[in-house]
């Protein structure tokens, strides 16, 4: 039998109707509990459409507010939101899409001393990275490693975009692809760069999409592969990524056994 | 010789070495880029040694960090 309600029948029906999902997928997806670390270009989308999927537990991760250079891509914040925690922000739209979502937020900033038990807080099955500097992306990286939880790593600048996804035991870890961080600055950010708007909605909808085939167990996952956009071209390419055996943190050996708190590139400190 | 880098054919007249092909191909911040030959990764200390031939398929992956603000 079905625990679906005739109101989530209706609302899932184009869902329900997909053989790969049924009521049972429906069941699912709302069942499933994912957690968004950053609610800004790649965030925003991923917590929208997760929200409309019927994901029932969304946790939203986010020390900075609202900022009006940021409406340009970051589409669940609205202008009357500039100045408001995004988190919170980011509650008021994924409540007025869907009241089947449970939100939890967290307004503060990924740290060393923070994020496994944020990630623990609601035992989340899936994490969707959606930050904006390499120190986030690698104390991601390294708590999904120790926390054995699968996470989509997602990265946007100009008119590229990049995501693959790591599931434990599975495929390579961010950090078989790239091993240490940047130096500060070496490499440009969005804020430096620019970024079109428009790229955080086609990567952040394909890191959602990663989630929600991860909790309907369908398809092939970018386990292995980082996917690169181009939007200039159009090419889409998927690069097959093995993992690497003397990786720091997931290899044989691994020389990282605790969490790294990374400087923060200084022009990232503005609001910190 | 032909190369496939990045998935685009490139020619080159004879074997080169990774750091010289970085060059060539006119990578971004090469010092940063993780480099895939014939599907497996070069270490940074291994560019200077390690060399392309007729047939190679290489990737060069960067850095993006880009997302939230």
């Amino acid at each position: 039998m079905s625990s679906l309600t005739n109101e989530q029948l209706e609302r899932y029906s184009r869902h329900i109707i997909l053989q790969q999902v049924g009521g049972k997928g429906q069941e699912k997806i709302l069942g499933s509990k994912v957690l968004v670390i950053g609610t800004g270009g790649l965030g925003a989308p991923a917590a929208m459409y997760l929200a409309a999927a019927g994901v029932g537990t969304i946790g939203l991760v986010d020390f900075d507010v609202v900022d009006l250079s940021n409406l340009q891509r970051q589409i669940i914040h609205q202008t009357a939101d500039v100045g408001k925690p995004k988190v919170d922000s980011g509650r008021e739209t994924i409540e007025a899409m869907n009241p089947d979502v449970d939100v939890h937020t967290y307004h503060e900033m990924v740290t060393s001393a923070n994020i496994r038990d944020i990630i623990r807080d609601q035992d989340y099955d899936f994490i969707i990275d959606g930050t904006d500097n390499f120190p986030a992306k690698f104390l991601i990286n390294d708590a999904c490693v120790f926390e054995k939880k699968p996470f989509v790593h997602a990265g946007i600048l100009r008119f590229s975009g990049q995501l693959m996804t790591y599931v434990p035991g599975k495929g390579p870890c961010y950090r078989c692809v790239f091993k240490t961080m940047p130096p500060k600055d070496a490499v440009p950010t969005c804020r430096q760069a620019g970024v079109l708007g428009v790229m955080g909605g086609v990567i952040g909808t394909l890191q959602a999409t990663e989630a929600l085939k991860y909790i309907l167990g369908v398809g092939e996952l970018l386990t292995g592969y980082l996917l690169t956009y181009d939007a200039l071209t159009m090419k889409f390419r998927k690069v097959k990524i093995p993992r690497d055996p003397h990786c720091a943190i997931c290899g044989e050996h691994p020389t990282i056994t605790e969490l790294i708190d990374y400087e923060q590139p200084a022009c990232d400190l503005r609001k910190a | 010789m032909k190369l496939t880098v990045n998935g685009d054919p490139l020619e080159i007249e004879k074997p080169i070495t990774v750091k010289e092909l970085l060059v060539v191909a006119k990578a971004e911040q090469p010092e940063y880029v993780t480099v895939e030959l014939n599907g497996e990764f070069v270490d940074h200390s291994g560019f200077e040694t390690t060399t392309v031939k007729d047939g190679d398929v290489v990737e060069f992956l960067y850095f993006m960090g880009g997302g939230a603000r």
